[in-house]
């Protein structure tokens, strides 16, 4: 170890070796869109995948984030063609600032809040349970930057609870939904406001038990879809978000994973 | 060969201030008490520390002056510190060989096997430094030295981080490297008795001035010095081995003022030896002694007397042949016996005082 | 495990493997400067080492991502002289690690040197070795422990990295998605099964990496101990 570190041949074969591992594997495939899609949706869309190949020969590549950290990444040239927000807002604002091809903005899907725990006949009445008390915590996402986490506030505000539990600090709030989803599901608090599309099951069923506030109670969880200006495959992501709005599949998909389309 | 050396610092309680040039031939011992200076005078000729004011001149080679500033590793320096320093990470040859193959071919004055026999090193290479006991360590360090092939030899107490074993065992290394290589060394120690043994020259350093320097011999026995008045003061004599005495188990040396008998020495007639005599060894007496014991008596003349720092003795500097010689006498003995400059007598030297250590 | 998964390991390894060599080059003059320069500008340059110890992972990665961008002020520079900027590329993952490691390699080479102390260093000079053969043959050496626990830190904290690459790398397969945000991404889709594959196999890479590097360099036969004198 000595001798390979004194030898003079060391520091050349390092460099060598250092330039070699930078050669990026070589990819394979032909047609690629590079879909920067919001962790919540990763599931859904990982399930829309193989289908979409199936139809047009082309693959998808997601890169998952929180919605805030790609919109970031967008504005700073981050090579997506298509941004499939968990929000509308933010499309909106790529939008205003011209990031987009020009009316390629659409809903995708239209989340649906749950208030869900784990346990069997932990909610049974619904709001009621909530005005009942009995409980210690609900999880609430940040309804600042989680569109499901507002919706969950909305819903409460309309209980006239919001401001009670906030006082009675029975609120925990998560960063995202994932992390809210998961005070629930460690039983760490009673009940949390999730997105449907977490815990429904492929069979279409909720494990646990769970309350879904009507839709009047809440502004809708659009979540907007765009392409974006900077796409080398226009084309190709037309063709996807055609797909994604228009074939009976997709919707399919969609519906199953816990979400409204847009009609 | 000459070290011209000017040095001003100054430093909180401390202060250094030297203009000298140095004859190099030999040892140079650098003597003097701890923190008058000998240490950082050493490291400035080494260039190791760097003080502003400061001109040194190898032999005519300029290392450092107010425009210049020749590093160490170009000037032709070796330096052997006071602990022995060996480099951890490699074994004993390697360590000596780390000099070595830094040095041209051509320049090389000593070679690898000399030095190993010269210190003794013979059964050590394979060893690792922290296998080796601390004599052993400097002995390394001081071949290690050497093998650079340096023009100028700078020793550091060597000895003064060693038990009393190891510094007797590695004395007699280091004087044989006198006699065997032409480096002139500049060593600076606080023990008298070292400086005794290897030195030829001596710079006497009190409170960061060159107090005196010179000869070995003549400083010693100087009265005006604080040597003499040191408890083991006295003079160092140089000899040849005349003949062997095998049945007293004697050697008998041959000085410019006669003949010594110390305890028989395994070396040859017509060795050269330095015999050290304490000037509390020597007593005096005007008359020749007549059936005494003691076997050494040389013929003398009183040069001076002075007051010793025991106000009951008295040191009293002496001629002998072309030697200096030291006696510490009680003064009373010195009014009695009338001793005065130009006073002839005899000196007694116990023989046991001569042996070599 | 899947092929993505399989490609999100390797480029893992490649970025920590990359990261660390460079570090080690590129750090050594500035731990040796730093253990010893008597300058004023050590105590500031020291503490600007350890920011990046300080920045959540995520934020450091936005300020990268700001400065780096097309739009930002170096990525603007980059662009004038014809060069795309590193953002969303392999290459930024490397300079994002970089600096979320520095401080890794940094302070144990600097600490190495430290307790060097001088003597060595002297001893060399007398035996007429140049600055740079000092710092070679005794120096680096004698520092080898140091060395060691810099690259050591260095591949393990940037195997583990997340939100600095998830930040200036976008996360795409196959170009910036590392093991790391590969697991959460199985995570966050409740894909347990195949995020405690891939963090197995990550732990076990590291484990064995790690365990390898220590019995290689263990006291005793071959090793090198760091002393100061004898």
């Amino acid at each position: 170890m000595k001798n390979l570190l004194r030898s003079s041949a060391a520091l050349p074969c390092a460099l060598a070796l250092v330039l070699a591992a930078w050669l990026p594997a070589r990819s394979a495939a032909a047609a690629q869109l590079h879909i920067a899609v919001a962790a919540n949706f990763l599931g859904t869309l990982r399930k829309l995948a193989p289908l979409f190949a199936h139809a047009s020969g082309d693959t998808l590549l997601p890169s998952a984030g929180s919605t805030g950290q790609l919109y970031i990444q967008i504005t700073q040239g981050a090579p997506f063609d298509v941004f499939l927000s968990a929000d509308a807002a933010r499309p909106q604002r790529l939008q205003s600032q011209g990031l987009i091809v020009a009316g390629s903005r659409f809903t995708y899907a239209v989340g649906t809040v749950v208030l869900w725990s784990p346990r069997a006949g932990a909610i049974a009445g619904g709001g009621k349970t909530l005005r009942a008390g009995g409980y210690r915590f609900i999880g609430v996402a940040n309804p600042k930057n989680a569109p499901y986490g507002a919706a969950a506030q909305q819903v409460l505000t309309a209980l006239g609870l919001w401001i009670r539990l906030n006082q009675d600090k029975k609120i925990v709030v998560g960063e995202d939904i994932t992390q809210t989803w998961q005070f629930a599901a460690s039983g760490n608090d009673d009940m949390s406001f999730v997105a449907l599309s977490q815990v429904i099951g492929p069979d279409g069923k909720i494990s646990g038990s769970y309350w879904l506030p009507p839709r009047s109670m809440y502004q809708p969880i659009d979540q907007d879809a765009v392409i974006l200006s900077s796409t080398p495959n226009k084309a190709a992501a037309q063709a996807f978000t055609h797909w994604l709005r228009t074939a009976p599949q997709a919707a399919a998909i969609i519906r199953a994973a816990g979400y409204h389309t847009a009609d | 060969m000459a070290l011209a050396l000017s040095v001003a610092l100054s430093r909180p309680g401390f202060s250094l201030r030297v203009d000298t040039e140095l004859p190099i031939r030999g040892v140079t011992a650098l003597f003097g008490r701890s923190g008058c200076g000998k240490t950082t005078l050493l490291r400035c000729i080494a260039g190791l520390d760097r003080i502003a004011a400061a001109r040194v001149c190898f032999n005519g080679e300029v290392w450092q002056d107010d425009e210049h500033f020749l590093p160490t590793h170009r000037r032709s320096v070796g330096y052997v510190f006071q602990e022995p320093s060996l480099f951890a990470h490699h074994d004993v040859r390697g360590n000596l060989q780390f000099g070595l193959t830094r040095v041209p071919p051509a320049q090389r004055r000593i070679g690898f096997d000399e030095a190993v026999r010269l210190l003794g090193l013979e059964g050590l290479l394979a060893r690792r430094p922290e296998q080796l006991s601390g004599g052993q360590r400097q002995r390394v360090a001081i071949a290690r030295a050497l093998l650079a092939s340096p023009q100028l030899l700078l020793m550091d107490e060597p000895l003064s981080s060693l038990d009393a074993t190891s510094k007797a065992q590695i004395l007699p290394h280091l004087e044989r490297l006198h006699e065997a290589l032409s480096i002139p060394v500049i060593y600076v120690s606080h023990a008298l008795g070292e400086v005794m043994r290897l030195a030829d020259d001596l710079v006497l350093l009190e409170a960061g001035r060159v107090r005196a320097a010179g000869p070995l011999q003549l400083l010693l026995t100087r009265t005006d010095l604080p040597l003499g008045n040191l408890d083991d003061g006295g003079t160092v004599i140089h000899g040849v081995i005349e003949a062997h005495d095998p049945a007293y188990h004697l050697s008998f040396v041959a000085i410019s003022g006669g003949r010594l008998a110390i305890s028989m020495q395994p070396l040859p007639v017509g060795h050269r030896v330095r015999v050290r005599i304490d000037a509390r060894d020597v007593s005096l007496a005007l008359e020749p002694p007549q059936r005494t014991s003691i076997t050494n008596i040389l013929s003398a003349t009183v040069l001076e007397l002075h007051a010793d720092g025991d106000p009951a003795q008295t040191l009293v500097r002496l001629q002998v042949g072309d030697d200096l010689m030291l006696a510490r006498v009680t003064r009373r003995s010195a009014v009695q016996l009338e001793l005065a400059a130009g006073t002839r007598l005899y000196v007694q030297i116990k023989s046991a005082a001569l042996m070599e250590p | 495990m899947a092929g993505a998964d399989l490609t999100a390991l390797w480029i893992s390894l490649r970025l920590a493997a990359i990261t660390t060599a460079l570090l080690l080059v590129l750090c050594t003059p500035l731990a040796w400067w730093l253990a010893s320069t008597r300058s004023r500008a050590r105590v500031p340059i020291d503490a600007m080492v350890s920011l990046p110890l300080v920045l959540p992972p995520t934020v450091l990665g936005f300020y990268l991502l700001i400065l780096l961008g097309p739009a930002g002020p170096i990525g603007r520079v980059l662009r004038q002289f014809g060069l795309a900027s590193p953002v969303f590329t392999f290459t930024g993952l490397v300079i994002g690690s970089m600096l979320y490691s520095l401080p890794f390699v940094v302070q144990p080479l600097r600490d190495a040197f430290e307790a060097l102390g001088p003597r060595a260093l002297e001893v060399a000079a007398t035996l007429r070795a140049s600055p740079w053969n000092r710092f070679i043959t005794v120096a680096v050496p004698l520092a080898s422990r140091g060395f060691l626990t810099a690259a050591v830190l260095s591949f393990a904290h940037t195997l583990g990295e997340f939100g600095v690459v998830l930040m200036i790398g976008g996360n795409i397969p196959g170009r910036t998605q590392t093991a790391s945000i590969a697991i959460y991404n199985h995570a966050e889709t409740l894909e347990y099964g195949a995020a405690n594959r891939l963090s197995a196999t990550l732990i076990l890479i590291a484990f064995v990496l790690l365990l390898g590097v220590y019995t290689a360099t263990r006291r005793g036969r071959g090793g090198v101990r760091v002393w100061r004198w004898h």
